[in-house]
């Protein structure tokens, strides 16, 4: 299945871009999207920390990602 | 207009912001003013530029300012941040938090600025005069 994944901060300068179509297995888990991601772009694993936001809010690792979703990369946050 | 979670480019107003949240039964009101430091390491800082999830964002300030009140008894919370290019001296959030009594007003205003520094999906890219660089990005 083919699932939209969003940036933010990092993330898209690490992306080159807003945003990425990644093509994944269906009954992909988080924890899968997270290492086609590393695996497409290594500059991820520089970073301190790289969570996954679905439809905003936080998910575990082995949340199940759906077609639909809104998947959003979340860097190591820095506001305040 | 009274608007106790707000993300907004426009400069904020620590003032309005202390008045929002004054009520009768409140007989302590704290705030945080997190705002533009010129250096940060001994290095000078420009400007900021924050970026925010906005719709994350909201909902997580929002849990944080439901956790606070429920944990420490407070009154109300009110939790501004900024977003866009913020100046050197200017802030880029405004917490504040009204209670009964001011111990638990000092507790809960310190919750929600570390929590908020954890959980909140906004970033921060430093700009300096040979780069810039996103805060916290990198161990």
């Amino acid at each position: 299945m083919k699932i939209e994944v969003i940036a933010f901060g990092i993330a898209k300068d690490i992306l080159n871009g807003n945003q990425v179509t990644l093509e994944v297995e269906s009954e992909s888990s988080v924890a899968d999207v997270r290492q086609a991601l590393v695996n497409l772009y290594p500059a991820f694993q520089g970073l301190a920390s790289l969570q996954l936001a679905v439809n905003a809010d936080y998910v575990n690792d082995d949340y199940l990602v759906k077609e639909n979703d809104e998947v959003v990369l979340i860097p190591p946050v820095s506001g305040g | 207009m009274k608007t106790l979670i707000h993300i907004t480019s426009e400069k904020l107003d620590p003032q309005a912001c202390v008045e929002a949240v004054s009520y009768p039964e409140c007989g302590g009101i704290v705030s945080f003013v997190g705002t533009v430091r010129n250096q940060t390491k001994g290095k000078s800082v420009l400007k900021l530029e924050f970026e925010a999830y906005e719709k994350m964002a909201l909902k997580e300030m929002q849990k944080i300012a439901n956790y606070a009140k429920t944990e420490f008894q407070v009154e109300e919370v009110l939790i501004h941040h900024r977003t866009g290019v913020v100046e050197i001296g200017e802030e880029a959030v405004v917490i504040v938090v009204a209670a009964q009594h001011r111990k638990a007003a000092f507790q809960a205003c310190e919750y929600c600025i570390d929590t908020l520094k954890e959980t909140v999906p906004i970033w921060k890219k430093e700009f300096f005069e040979d780069g810039e660089v996103w805060v916290s990005a990198h161990p």
